[in-house]
């Protein structure tokens, strides 16, 4: 029946043998990927056009996905990256003004293998207690070939993650009124970064996640900005030693997510990776300075291990478990976070361009 | 900043009686901050009117006292008590108003109280219309085109530079009282000049109508230090237009993309930020459906009922945490009760969606409007938490208690395809039903979208319900179209009516948690909801704890109702903590998320579903009690007991059996003659013709009810054979499955008696007396105890005929029994095994701890064993009287005589020393004003007009100036009571109305022969005072007392305030 989207079968299979079966919906075929999950209850296609889901099978706990189907403006990069989508109900029926099409539509154009229709929750749960595994997602019988397939999860590793997802060009958005100049390194930014930085009236130029230094310059901009980003970030070692270049040019710098855990680790940090990840809209943060907790949107795999890097304090800090949410660093003009910029964390970027600006 | 130390002692004003608009989520609210309160070690004084709550038990404060919500009672007891502080944002609009009143008059400085959790500005600036639009205008948050008028005048200008149609929207009234939607300048006048009245600021705000737009909650936290996060957002199914209250609501919304609801939120933490609330808020939008326009439309900066269905929806305990913080704790200090290691400042995940579904009372108010607006029509709401719309939708239509399974409604069913088209435009409590009508008849999404603006998502969820119905209904059950149906929330015995096959299997539910973080943490809360999964959370969580402790079930009542209010969840909840006590592990199921059974710390576990057998029996088969308890949940749970009976399981207390012999009248009949109590004369008649026939053989006037009810549904006084006509017309409308009741009618004292018994000895902790005869509904009787005008004889006939009825019935916990006694005899009108209304405040008074005997009895402990008894307790040294509350201005065209149907949806207490002082308590808690000068307007039918006498008379050498119809006027002149004569409604001005409408009657005393049809006479008049707020008495007998009490010439000054703990 069309109607109750109970199309072809498709399975999950996890690292741990565990077979979820549902149905399938998006493409058809095989994928292997890091399952997680994530507790954001909107936001579907932002995620799933999400960079930083590189390699990854996206889990979503909200049960009900695709509502108010998907379209042109929301993107945050041109692809979805992720390998594969899991959810309860998917709505063939969207609703909103700004839908111009289905989530199973979507995933068909971007290829990605979707499955409904399983105890997602279970699933989550699975995550929560073993850590994140890899997975299969799959509309061939899992049972026929269960072994071939176990071991396609067994040599699966996430790799080459930013250098697959940043852009290979420069590309230029200009702010309405524009104040400061801003170079963004693309390790995999979403569009919502380049808006949030033209909204306090940065014009951006994006360049490419090897961007050196002396390229950086030649921009002259009044910040520099490190995007998000998928993957483990020790593997970019050329990158991390750019940022440590970088970094040397006194120009104020905002590292985002991915950006402030290669920042870390380009100024002696270290970085570990979290037993299931911080995948959600709803994770508090606690400003130090401040005395304040706030709700945040993030998306990370890895955390900056607490303490680990000396030059910088540790000015955020998750209200949940206590990892490192936030760094601003003692002898460089630079502030990193692990959470999406809001208003405030902004505005602590114009001020440090703007005291740049002063000082000139 | 932790704790305060500055405060010690702590004022809690309670939301008092339940009427539409404030109902049980005030008590939820109440009782979470008295808990919270006293775990800092604070001492805690409350006051609350409302007996029935659990907030008023001696558990719950230090100091209680059930006096009325008045400013002068509160003032006297601040003098008493001298609290340093006062919790104001806990107890409804009642209990926001009455602080704000305190802290404007000085009063509060003045003494030394601080107000804790609401800063007077904040409400200002939240509450009166103009501080509140320019507040938005100052932080750009855009606001419907309005202006705030003192004038009907002003009005109709506004009106005519925005265009019609505009909503009229009284400041300061409770549920949007007075308010509504004129499409013409005639209704602006009309409703502007009622809604002016009611304002008790004179002030109503004049809006641009935007109905249509889709309706959006957020509820919001705060605390001193800025720390601000939305705990939930729900969208209205309903779009802007019909009262929130009276809305289908799902949570989170879910037609909204993410820009939208990231802008909706972050509208909604700057204006809490602007405000500067500290504790919870919640935030109404409306939405533009085709653009990214929004409208804030109200702001309330206190607990609301959306506050508590944002608690039980996401598990997070809002009034809990808003009051931590009202005494200082900021969210970053305050633990997570559900995950027990993080802390409360953070925005919950779910990973399930929630549906309510409100309750109205037109079932029982048969004439009322039922058109839903912008005044809040329904006494009380379910939720059902489902893993899709459609699963929560199904398990919502069950709870509801309509009898339902499904969205398909017999009467719906019989009407022309036409004819459901032209109801699609009826904007009533029924759309939900004709629009699942209309998509069965192949009416489009689109087309009843255009109709009704309901988004098309809500439609074509309820499209997918009618076509997995008709696929049910063709061809073979497979499984799969089984395990689908299931999925979707439809019963077995459901889909085997539909697809007219036995299924092919039987699936039962299994449960998971709601634990506020969608999984992500390890979560103990012990709060549960079904699905149709594998893995069974619950059966996980029992295994791993282990108690080793025995089980026991505790089913509530499900939605509050005209007739089942909040007292049986006071009897569930207290149920609850004494199985706990005696080392059991107590287990609720309900589905009302009002309420303090539903709270998820009140029992060892908690299922939140549906209170259906089916339903039922896969909670039985997770939890395999020991025992449940179905006699404190109402009816509701007892309609459950023949079939938990039937599964085998252990019923504790009074048997299947019992309670069935109680309730079949045969079988009732038989009992009586064995114990030789006599009860009024009656048959059991199925046609109209039998109940004809069987008046004739009595002789009217006659009662007429339907067995197994509760709250006197469907219940009438006949008088005449045209009344029996028009009564079984109605009931027969519905289904007519159990027979009619038919008696003789008799008019004699009314006495009520809750008894505990445990199979050998009974104990009657008090004798109640109704100031009203028999005739009106207890519930709605004012009720005294303990009895004052028995003679020795008829209370020594009434302690037996109780002890022969609760042996012989073997009843085991509670029994209720109404008599009444006529020329010197005792009759049996009703016996019920189970808890009552009275419960509560007969405990309250006497000492007494009723549930808790009762509780202890089932668990096999006698009275003996407890220390109690046989017969009559010795009377308490107070009189206390209870006086039931209305929400007749809440309910239009419905008729507000008193009869055997209840109509009152709450109730206050008065205690005192004596009998008129009690009395005098319980009339001013109830909201009679006690003028003592100004006009009085008789019109009473004939039989009355004798009677009627020397109330009039009373009344003259009071001073009021008497007024009344013709006919009632010259039996009262021809007594020498001068009554002024005023013409008829239908007769030219100036007439009755115009003398209402003018001032000049401060009480009316309205009787009526014929029945509750809104055209007649009796019955407009009465309409008219509860629109001009004069106080209507229906009943001689009231009439008579409330005279009586005037003429007392007391104050409320005079009174002694008591402090019920010390009783």
């Amino acid at each position: 029946m069309s109607l109750f989207n109970t199309g072809d079968k498709a399975y999950v299979m996890l690292e741990n043998g565990r077979i979820f079966e549902g149905y399938s919906f998006g493409e058809k075929g095989t994928a292997v990927g890091e399952a997680v999950f994530t507790t954001s209850m909107t936001a579907y296609q932002e995620n799933l056009t999400d960079p930083a889901y590189y390699g990854q099978i996206i889990t979503q706990t909200f049960p009900l996905i695709g509502n108010y189907g998907v379209n042109s403006e929301d993107y945050q990069s041109d692809k979805v990256y992720a390998k594969g989508y899991i959810v309860r109900e998917w709505c063939n029926a969207p609703s909103n003004f700004r839908c111009e099409g289905n989530i199973d539509d979507f995933l068909k154009k971007h290829g990605v293998i979707g499955i409904h229709s399983i105890d997602t929750r279970a699933l989550t749960k699975i995550i929560r207690e073993n850590g994140v595994m890899n997975a299969v997602i799959t509309t061939e019988n899992v049972y026929d070939k269960k072994d071939e397939l176990m071991e396609l999860i067994r040599s699966y590793k996430i790799e080459n993650a930013v250098k697959t997802v940043s852009s290979s060009e420069t590309k230029r958005y200009e702010a309405e009124n524009a104040e400061y100049e801003a170079a963004v390194l693309d390790f995999g930014c979403k569009n919502s970064l380049i808006k949030s930085l033209n909204s306090i009236g940065c014009n951006v130029t994006v360049v490419p996640a090897d961007t050196n230094a002396e390229k950086i310059k030649e921009l002259s901009p009044d910040g520099i900005v490190l995007s998000q980003g998928p993957g483990d970030p020790s593997e970019n070692k050329d990158i991390i030693n750019n940022i440590s270049e970088i970094s040397k040019l006194n120009i104020p710098m905002l590292g985002i997510s991915l950006g402030h855990q290669l920042t870390a680790l380009a100024n002696g940090g270290k970085t570990e990776k979290l037993r299931y990840g911080h995948r959600g809209a709803s994770q508090p943060v606690k400003d130090i300075r401040r005395n304040k907790t706030f709700v945040t949107s993030k998306n990370n795999g890895y955390t900056v291990v607490s303490g680990s890097v000396q030059n910088a304090d540790e000015v955020f800090v998750n209200a949940n478990d206590s990892s490192c949410e936030g760094l601003v660093y003692n002898n460089i003009p630079c502030i990193t976070i692990q959470f999406e910029p809001d208003k405030y964390i902004l505005g602590l970027f114009a001020d440090m361009m703007d005291k740049k600006k002063e000082d000139k | 900043m932790p704790l305060r130390t500055d405060i010690k002692k702590v004022l809690v004003i309670g939301s008092g009686p339940i009427v539409i608009g404030q109902a049980a989520e005030f008590d939820y609210a109440g009782t979470q901050a008295c808990r919270a309160l006293k775990q800092e070690g604070l001492e805690v004084v409350l006051i609350n009117s409302n007996p029935a709550t659990i907030m008023t038990d001696k558990a719950m404060a230090d100091k209680v006292y059930i006096e009325p919500l008045t400013l002068d009672v509160v003032k006297k007891i601040i003098k008493i008590e001298k609290p340093d502080s006062i919790l104001s944002t806990l107890g409804g609009q009642t209990g926001l108003t009455l602080s704000m009143q305190l802290a404007k008059e000085g009063f509060l400085t003045e003494n030394g109280v601080k107000l804790l959790g609401a800063d007077p500005e904040t409400i200002h600036k939240a509450e009166d219309r103009q501080a509140f639009k320019d507040t938005m205008e100052k932080i750009g948050e855009p606001c419907i085109p309005s202006k705030v008028v003192e004038t009907v005048e002003d009005a109709v200008d506004f009106a005519a530079e925005t265009d019609y149609p505009v909503i009229v929207r009284p400041a300061f009234t409770l549920g949007g009282t007075g308010g509504g939607i004129a499409y013409n300048e005639d209704e602006l006048k009309d409703i502007a000049t009622n809604g002016l009245r009611l304002s008790p600021i004179t002030q109503v705000l004049i809006e641009k109508c935007i109905s249509g737009w889709k309706e959006i909650e957020f509820e919001v936290i705060r605390d001193s230090k800025d720390n601000c996060i939305t705990v939930c957002s729900m969208e209205n199914f309903d779009p802007v237009g019909v009262h929130t209250g009276d809305s289908i609501v799902i949570a989170p919304a879910v037609t909204l993309t993410d820009r939208e609801y990231q802008m909706l939120r972050s509208a909604a933490l700057n204006i809490v930020s602007e405000l500067k609330v500290e504790g919870g808020c919640n935030c109404q939008f409306a939405l533009h459906p085709t653009s990214m326009d929004y409208a804030v439309i109200e702001v309330n900066p206190r607990v609301s009922r959306s506050s508590a269905l944002a608690s039980k929806a996401t598990g997070y305990p809002i009034a809990k945490v808003a009051t931590r913080i009202a005494i200082g704790y900021s969210l970053d200090e305050i633990i997570n009760a559900v995950t027990g290691n993080t802390y409360a400042c953070f925005e919950p995940a779910i990973d399930y969606v929630v549906v309510k579904f409100p309750k109205w009372a037109f079932d029982k108010f048969v004439y009322a409007k039922r058109t839903l607006g912008t005044q809040m029509k329904a006494t009380g709401e379910v939720m059902a938490i489902g893993t899709s719309f459609e699963h929560a939708m199904m398990k919502a239509v069950r709870s509801i208690e309509l009898g339902l399974d499904s969205f398909n409604m017999k009467k719906l069913m019989k009407m022309s395809d036409d004819e459901i088209r032209r109801k699609l435009h009826d904007v009533d409590d029924e759309r939900c039903f004709v629009i699942f009508e209309a998509l069965k008849r192949g009416v489009t999404v689109e087309e009843i979208h255009d109709i009704t603006m309901i988004d098309n998502w809500f439609l074509n969820k309820f499209k997918n319900l009618t076509e997995l119905e008709a696929w049910l209904a063709d061809g073979e059950l497979t499984e799969e179209k089984y395990d689908i149906a299931k999925r979707y929330g439809y019963l077995d015995s459901t889909i085997e009516r539909m697809s007219g096959s036995k299924c092919p299997k039987k699936t039962r539910a299994v449960y998971k948690m709601v634990d506020t973080c969608a999984g992500e943490f390890n979560a103990e809360t012990p709060y549960f909801y079904s699905t149709l999964d594998e893995e069974n959370e619950a059966k996980e969580f029992i295994e791993k704890q282990n108690s080793g402790k025995k089980r026991v079930i505790v089913f509530g009542s499900g939605p509050i109702r005209i007739g089942q209010g909040i007292e049986f969840d006071y009897c569930s909840v207290h149920c609850v903590w004494t199985l706990k006590e005696m080392g059991y592990e107590a287990i609720i199921c309900n589905n009302n998320p009002e309420t303090v059974s539903t709270d998820f710390d009140t029992g060892d576990r908690l299922y939140f579903d549906p209170l259906t057998r089916e339903d039922v029996e896969s909670i039985i088969e997770t939890e395999k009690p020991d025992g449940v308890v179905v006699q404190f949940g109402g009816q509701t749970a007892i309609k459950l007991t023949k079939h938990l009976s039937e599964m085998g399981v252990n019923i504790l207390g009074t048997s299947a059996d019992s309670i069935d012999a109680a309730e079949d009248r045969e079988r009732f009949d038989e009992l009586l003659n064995k114990c030789g109590i006599p009860r009024p004369a009656g048959f059991t008649v199925m046609t109209a013709e039998e109940a004809l026939a069987a008046a004739k053989e009595l002789g009217y006037p006659v009662l007429m009810r339907p067995s197994y009810v509760l709250g006197g549904q469907n219940m009438i006084i006949a008088h005449s054979d045209s009344d029996i006509m028009e009564y079984m017309e109605i009931i027969t409308r519905t289904a007519l499955e159990n027979p009619v009741l038919i008696d003789k009618y008799m008019m004699g004292k009314e006495v009520e008696v809750d008894a505990i018994c445990d199979g050998t000895d009974y104990l009657i902790p008090g004798i109640m007396e109704h100031i009203e005869r028999a005739g009106i509904h207890s519930g709605d009787s004012i009720s005294v105890y303990p009895a004052l005008t028995l003679t020795k004889k008829i209370r020594e006939t009434i302690i037996e005929y109780t002890r022969r009825l609760a042996l012989e019935l073997k009843v085991v916990g509670l029994v209720n029994i109404q008599y009444v006694v006529y020329n010197n005899e005792v009759y049996v009108i009703e016996v019920n095994p189970r808890s009552s209304r009275t419960v509560p405040y007969i405990s309250k008074v006497t000492g007494i701890p009723m549930v808790d005997i009762a509780t202890k009895i089932m668990l096999g402990h006698s009275l003996k064993e407890q220390g109690y008894e046989s017969g009559l307790y010795k009377e308490a040294d107070y009189i206390a009287v209870k006086v039931p509350v209305f929400s007749f201005e809440k309910l239009h065209d419905v008729d507000t005589a008193l009869g055997p149907e209840m109509k009152s949806t709450g109730e206050c207490l008065g205690i005192a020393k004596n009998f008129e002082d009690a009395l005098y308590k319980g009339l001013i808690a109830a909201g009679y004003n006690m003028k003592k000068s100004g006009g009085v307007l008789f019109t009473v039918r004939d039989t009355d007009k004798q009677e009627i006498l020397y109330v009039a008379e009373k009344f003259e050498r009071l001073g009021f100036d008497i007024y009344a119809t013709s006919g009632t006027a010259s039996v009262l002149n021809r007594n020498m009571i001068a009554a002024n004569v005023v013409r008829r409604v239908s007769e030219e001005k100036p007439n009755v109305m115009t003398y209402l409408d003018e001032g000049k009657i401060d009480y009316v005393i309205s009787t009526s022969a014929k029945g509750r049809i809104p055209q007649f006479d009796s019955v407009k008049i009465r309409r008219k005072t509860v629109e001009r707020s004069i106080c209507c008495l229906t009943s001689i007998d009231t009439a008579n007392a409330v005279a009586d009490i005037l003429a007392m010439g007391k104050n409320i000054d005079d009174m002694e305030m008591v402090d019920i703990t010390k009783i």
